[in-house]
């Protein structure tokens, strides 16, 4: 197998033999979680089914792509690298490049019009609510992570933290003192950067791996208290009723001095959908165009030095916890306005929305779109979220798969697939910002040698 | 007293599961210096193979003999645990050797995400409970009508960590593997050039590590008597959290960290609260790592350009 892929040769009995081992290697694995079906029966205990069928069909499946990959794809691949890179692509990439980000934004504006026109008031609020503000709330975060993960290089697994102090914080004082919306997303998003920096200061010490397991610990501290002080947070059972976000003062509702009667509209819940679409819209490129001027002011250089190497930095006269906590803060900041926008947009929060899993999702966003990349964190945003939303429509895998086939369970099955997936593949992300532009020869990814990233 | 007694023997017992887990992330770390967040999950996959293998010989064949059965799950869950630890290393860790520093963990993430996942869509999401395995416990002494007991499970955990640890030891400090693994651990380049297969000194690592956790997973299942697929989160991060304590990459260290682990936990929750145990070995991991990161037994961490 290995002489066959270096030569560009196909090499059959090679690659049966290496194809024959993939199955077995993945029956033995597969055996005791896929072949045997743990249940209750009518007693509630315990009982095991088999699943021959589906298990020798998954390890046929693998052992003939692992066959194919041997026997086309890898003499395929070996050929095409030496092959020189035309340079056509590059200039079709520079026009895609350059009118990218104004055709998108362009379209974020009009869409919820266009959603309107095509799908009516009922459909459109689903396609708005479901698509729109839940993706863009989803792509705020990953920016919001981005200036932590992908501009000074340092790994927070306890995100969602923020993001849950963000909208307690709102909840809460909203609430107690019956502020409005706008004087607390400020306020939020101040609060939640003061977390940060409380949270950021004992531990930006720390080696970036101890760094992201710290930061999970926190995260699920965090977590635990909301659960557990259930005088001021209310436990599971969560906060209800938290005031929706009003129009300059003016409620979304059907009262007659509601939005729809101030303005002499019949009433509809999609104004309000369409405002938090906008809203969200707006913070969301409030997040972007900061993060995109502060990488050219010197504090984002300075992230970005960090990240490639913290040593040099330091050499050079940078603090380096200052500025690990201005990008931890920065972040949390950001994190904190999105939550006071998602409390205000369920008006309901409970401990359940701010597991692990959540900062899971959002740092597969910032990692899968390319850490560093804004574009980048858009598409897998889209990707991620948007894919799990498609994934509830589709209907028509139930007539496949039998009528208990839930596609939705494999969402977060196929987000830790394509974590590995991308690590393996592209490490540096979807969109690569620092691919390299000239190179000899062949199209290779730069050595993980020369640009050393992540040493905070 | 006896009150205290008690909450000591259950200490330790949850302290030796942690123990055997702490094992595998130390060892990682140690070999490739890399935080294997999956060996969480691989401890849950470990306890639902020995859920199964449990199932079939107790519901299929009719073992009658606890103590029969009880080894062969045992061997059976180290058995397909370690052939799953050496896929899993085969596919998401080794072609990002060399890569940046923080990639390995970022995949380890992903195979958590999907470990946990995988099992919750191929046995369902409930909780799976098996009627007690073991039953039945030794009175140490009785006082004041509270009787401190030391059953017939925690004497097993105790007696197969005890017995799997002196194997262990043996493996690492007299064995040829175990040489190979501590010059790896030193120096990877410079044991290659001595003859040392360094790819599979590193999958056997990750094979004993599974086979480590595959011991405490069944006796887990033991413990306990139920798992689910989200089980593997929460001891993972403790376990994590005995490996630095101890001095992440020392072997000792693990088991001590992990002892010392069980027993705050378990006397957190008896004498102040129930609620915030999970919060006092989180606060133990942020408080090691803020004021003595080398952990108890580890070297301190040399930053070298």
């Amino acid at each position: 197998m290995a002489s066959g892929a270096q030569s560009g040769r196909v090499d059959m009995t090679g690659a049966l033999r290496d194809a024959g081992f993939t199955g077995l290697v993945a029956f033995g694995v597969l055996l005791p979680l896929i072949g045997f079906l743990t249940g209750v029966d009518g007693s509630n205990q315990l009982v095991l089914t088999t699943r021959w069928p589906l298990l020798l069909a998954i390890v046929a499946v693998v052992a003939v792509c692992r066959f194919l990959y041997c026997f086309a794809i890898m003499p395929w691949l070996a050929r095409r690298a030496q092959q020189p890179i035309r340079a056509a692509s590059q200039a079709w990439r520079g026009i895609v490049a350059n009118w990218f980000v104004p055709f998108g934004i362009a379209f974020l504006i009009i869409y919820p019009v266009i959603v309107y026109l095509t799908a009516g008031t009922s459909g459109g609020q689903k396609w708005i609510d479901n698509f729109g503000i839940q993706i863009l709330i989803y792509v705020m975060l990953g920016w919001g992570l981005n200036i932590v993960v992908g501009l000074a290089g340092l790994l927070d697994l306890g995100y969602v933290a923020f993001y849950a102090v963000g909208a307690y914080s709102y909840a809460l004082l909203a609430k107690t003192f019956g502020l409005t919306f706008w004087i607390l997303l400020p306020l939020a998003g101040m609060l939640s950067s003061f977390w940060g920096i409380l949270l950021g200061f004992p531990v930006l010490r720390l080696r970036g791996d101890y760094l992201a397991i710290v930061t999970l610990a926190f995260g699920e501290i965090i977590r635990l208290i909301l659960i557990n002080w259930t005088a001021l947070t209310n436990g599971y059972a969560g906060i209800t009723g938290i005031p929706r976000p009003t129009f300059f003062g003016i409620p979304f509702n059907a009262n007659d001095d509601g939005f729809a009667a101030t303005f002499g509209l019949p009433f509809s819940p999609l104004y309000r959908v369409i405002f938090l679409y906008y809203l969200i819209l707006a913070l969301a490129l409030l997040t972007c165009f900061v993060t995109v001027r502060l990488r050219r002011l010197p504090i984002g250089r300075a992230w970005e030095a960090l990240r490639e190497d913290e040593i040099a930095c330091r050499s050079l006269g940078i603090n380096t916890t200052n500025t690990k906590l201005t990008a931890f803060a920065m972040g949390a900041m950001f994190a904190g306005f999105a939550g006071s926008f998602f409390a205000a947009r369920e008006a309901f929060i409970s401990p359940e929305s701010f597991t692990f899993i959540e900062s899971a999702t959002i740092l597969a966003i910032v990692v899968l779109g390319g850490m560093g990349s804004q574009v980048g964190v858009v598409i897998a945003a889209i990707a991620m979220i948007g894919g799990t939303e498609i994934l509830r429509e589709l209907d028509f895998l139930k007539s496949i798969f039998g009528p208990t086939f839930d596609p939705t369970q494999y969402r977060m099955l196929l987000f830790g697939f394509a974590m590995v997936a991308i690590m393996i593949w592209r490490p540096r992300g979807l969109i690569s910002t620092r691919e390299p532009s000239v190179f000899l020869k062949r199209r290779k990814t730069i050595a993980a040698d020369l640009v050393k990233q992540g040493r905070g | 007293m006896e009150y205290f007694v008690q909450q000591l023997i259950n200490g330790i017992t949850l302290g030796s599961i942690y123990g055997l887990i702490a094992i595998g992330y130390t060892m990682v770390f140690g070999i490739i210096g890399m935080v294997n967040f999956a060996h969480g999950d691989v401890f849950m996959v470990s306890a639902f193979i020995a859920l199964i293998a449990f199932l079939i010989l107790t519901t299929w064949l009719g073992i009658t003999s606890i103590a029969l059965a009880l080894f062969i799950v045992l061997v059976v869950a180290m058995l397909f645990t370690s052939l799953v630890n050496w896929v899993i290393e085969r596919i998401a860790y080794r072609p990002l050797r060399g890569s940046f520093r923080l990639a390995p963990l970022i995949s380890a993430i992903g195979m958590s995400i999907f470990l946990s996942n995988f099992v919750q869509v191929t046995q369902g999401p409930r909780n799976k409970s098996i009627p007690p395995m073991v039953q039945g416990e030794f009175v140490l002494f009785n006082q004041n009508n509270f009787p401190v007991t030391l059953s017939y499970k925690q004497l097993i955990i105790w007696g197969v960590t005890a017995v799997l640890l002196l194997a262990f030891w043996y493996l690492v400090a007299k064995t040829r593997l175990g040489r190979a693994q501590r010059a790896c651990e030193q120096d990877q380049k410079m044991a290659a050039l001595v003859g040392v297969d360094v790819d599979r000194t590193i999958s056997m690592t990750f094979v004993i590590a599974a086979a480590l956790a595959a011991v405490a997973g069944t006796m887990y299942l033991m413990y306990y008597g139920v798992v689910t697929f989200s089980d593997g989160f929460v001891p993972g991060v403790k376990a994590f959290t005995a490996a630095v304590l101890g001095g992440i990459g020392s072997l000792p260290g693990a088991v001590v960290g992990g002892l010392l682990i069980g027993l705050i936990e378990t006397f957190w929750s008896a004498y102040f609260s129930i609620d915030y145990k999970d919060v006092a070995a989180f606060s133990v991991l942020a408080i090691t790592l803020i004021f003595l990161p080398q952990g108890l037994f580890g070297r301190p961490d040399v930053e070298k350009v």
